[in-house]
């Protein structure tokens, strides 16, 4: 029951507001700064307000050579590498997942569940745990930097694999029947009838795996020493150690502020799916 | 269209046979159904004909054609499922064309077909629509327009009433009957609901525990169950059983009085009768004391229990019954209309 009186949705509306107010507050400061010279920025008290240098950092950050005295790759270079990189891991482990998934679930193999308990256990072994046989493998392989080498160690994905289990497991039996008596073989069945009931779940794992992809540092950071192939959420941090100077606050957060757009986009755009993906339970 | 022969056929689970030896003819046309109570094994069965099931030992055939190894698709079936299992992202045209679709029929064709089956089944107003816009009964038509588009030789029905309320039950059931008649498809339906069994099928295979209990018309079921299981399944209330001794054509109830049987049989013996052939007779030999009425209407159900005993008894009469509750009342039987059964082994005793 919702009770409806003046001083609860006060109290309510105080909180949310107060909620807002703590999540968005820095997110305007690093928008203000980007829109001061880096003078402006060194200076106390910092800046509230936006100034009038927005249009210039912004094209210093993007085009230019980024930070001054410095010799990084521009910025919208860096922010196709973290695409490049989100987007393969990302539908890298939506494809590998719901593959194996698949053929957990349909199919009758020997060691069945102990092929689903060896996905499983793997959750176990995060990225960092494994780092440097990972490091090792991918360096005889060639992969340093490389797209491949940024992408491929991240890809198998127990958690996905899981979740795709799951999904499947609630799709009633009797459509697999009936799909049989249709005709359709395993994989038509797969293309025809478990890719979009599963369209919703899909949507809604892009949009994690594209963030998880998209925030990646560690990793990134160890493989790439070639400077066209630095994502930009590793080179945020770079930056600020940048040439021993003092940090050029108004070009970091200009690169910061880029660096937030895709996964808000991402977000924005895939909102509806994703509610209903992580929500819905009904096939 | 075809008939379907069904030769010693078993199935397992691993060491637990579930289905044993089951024998069946069923003619071109017919309709089957298959009725008995949970767990009796009719879906299985159905599941072996629609080539879900594997079989473990014996042969169906088609048509002539051992399908034993064939896949589902292969075996020009069409089934039905109590949950529709409608593909829930297609609309209603695309369910009904996905088979046909697969089999890489000419387009025209397709669209010809479902317009067709459509028609029939009066569902084109929906056909854009997808299966959750549909109410059960709509969609219980879709999955019978899938299952005609595809033109098969046998239909197979698995309780696909089962999920609708009572009165379009009713409904559908007179719809499916007039559909199979008039399309004159071999059709296999499972159900557990004898009422249903009876009004649909040409003959009824009732199953009990994996066993084929009686083949037969719903007629012949009616009026010589094979077996005390087909007898008290059959007919509704169910049919009444008293311990007797049987000697020379009279069967001497618990009770001391006698009844006439046309049976020459002797010894003990379970007697059978539906509580729709007791009439009523003051000096009837079957007396009843009153425990309950049931007021239907159109007849009157008595329950009670026979004098001097606790063996439950059941009457029906037909009208308005008002008698008071603790009175005893009198009832006789046509001899012909008892039935006598081994008390062991349940079988029917013929005279």
């Amino acid at each position: 029951m919702v009770e409806n009186r003046p001083l609860t949705t006060f109290v309510t509306h105080l909180v949310l507001i107060l909620g807002v107010l703590a999540i968005a507050f820095p997110v305007w400061i690093t928008f203000v700064a980007s829109t001061h010279n880096e003078l402006r920025m060194n200076q106390s008290p910092l800046p509230l307000w936006p100034g009038e240098y927005f249009l210039t950092n912004m094209q210093q950050t993007l085009f230019g050579s980024g930070l001054s005295g410095t010799e990084q790759a521009p910025v919208w270079l860096m922010l196709l590498n973290s695409l490049a990189m989100a987007l393969l891991i990302s539908s890298g482990k939506i494809v590998i997942s719901l593959l194996s998934a698949f053929a957990i679930v349909y199919f009758k193999f020997p060691f069945r569940m102990g092929f689903f308990w060896m996905i499983f256990i793997t959750l176990m072994l995060p990225v960092e745990v494994r780092i440097l046989p990972t490091f090792e493998v991918v360096a005889n392989l060639g992969m340093l930097n490389s797209y491949w080498g940024l992408s491929i160690p991240l890809i198998a994905s127990a958690t996905a694999t899981f979740m795709f289990r799951q999904v499947f497991l609630t799709v009633p039996d009797e459509l697999l029947e009936s799909a049989r008596i249709d005709g359709a073989g395993p994989l038509r069945f797969f293309f025809d009838i478990l890719l979009p009931l599963s369209r919703t779940n899909i949507a809604a794992l892009f949009v994690i795996l594209f963030i998880f992809g998209w925030n990646q540092y560690l990793w990134p950071l160890l493989i790439t020493t070639d400077t066209s192939m630095t994502t930009i959420v590793m080179s945020i941090k770079q930056m600020l150690e940048a040439a021993e100077q003092s940090p050029q606050w108004n070009i970091i957060m200009t690169t910061a502020l880029l660096a937030m757009i895709p996964p808000v986009f991402v977000v924005i755009a895939m909102q509806k799916l994703f509610v209903q993906g992580l929500t819905e339970t009904d096939k | 269209m075809a008939d379907i022969q069904l030769k010693d056929l078993v199935k397992s689970y691993g060491p637990t046979e579930v289905l044993h030896h089951i024998e069946g003819d069923i003619q071109d046309g017919e309709f089957i159904v298959i009725v008995g109570p949970s767990g009796c094994g009719k879906s299985t069965l159905l599941r072996m004909v629609a080539g879900l099931e594997s079989v473990t030992s014996g042969e169906i055939a088609i048509g002539g054609t051992r399908v034993n190894e064939l896949e589902p698709s292969q075996r020009d079936i069409a089934m039905v499922f109590q949950n529709y299992a409608l593909y829930p992202h297609m609309t209603v045209r695309q369910n009904m064309a996905y088979g046909l679709k697969i089999r890489k029929l000419p387009k025209a064709d397709i669209d010809r077909r479902v317009e067709e089956a459509a028609e029939i089944l009066e569902i084109k107003q929906y056909l854009d629509r997808k299966p959750r816009q549909l109410s059960g009964g709509q969609r219980q038509r879709v999955a019978m327009g899938r299952a005609i588009v595809r033109d098969p030789q046998v239909f197979l029905f698995d309780e696909p009433l089962s999920n609708l309320d009572a009165k379009l039950r009713v409904q559908m059931r007179l719809e499916i009957r007039k559909l199979q008649q008039r399309l004159g498809v071999t059709s296999i339906y499972v159900t557990h609901d004898q009422v249903e069994a009876m009004t649909l099928g040409d003959r009824l295979m009732v199953l009990n525990g994996g066993y084929v209990e009686q083949f037969g018309t719903p007629i012949e079921l009616y009026d010589r169950p094979a077996s005390m299981f087909v007898a008290g399944f059959i007919g509704s209330p169910a049919m009444n059983f008293l311990p007797v001794t049987l000697d020379a054509g009279t069967a001497s109830l618990p009770s001391g009085h006698q009844v006439s049987v046309a049976s020459g049989h002797s010894g003990t013996a379970t007697l059978g009768m539906r509580p729709e052939h007791l009439t009523a007779d003051p000096d009837g030999p079957i007396a009843i004391n009153v425990d309950m009425l049931e007021q239907l209407g159109a007849n009157t159900l008595i329950h009670g229990r026979l004098d001097g005993t606790e063996h439950a008894i059941t009457a029906s009469v037909p009208g308005h019954a008002h008698d008071g509750i603790g009175n005893t009342r009198r009832f006789s039987i046509a001899p012909d209309l008892t039935h006598l059964f081994d008390t062991d082994t349940g079988k029917r005793l013929d005279s």
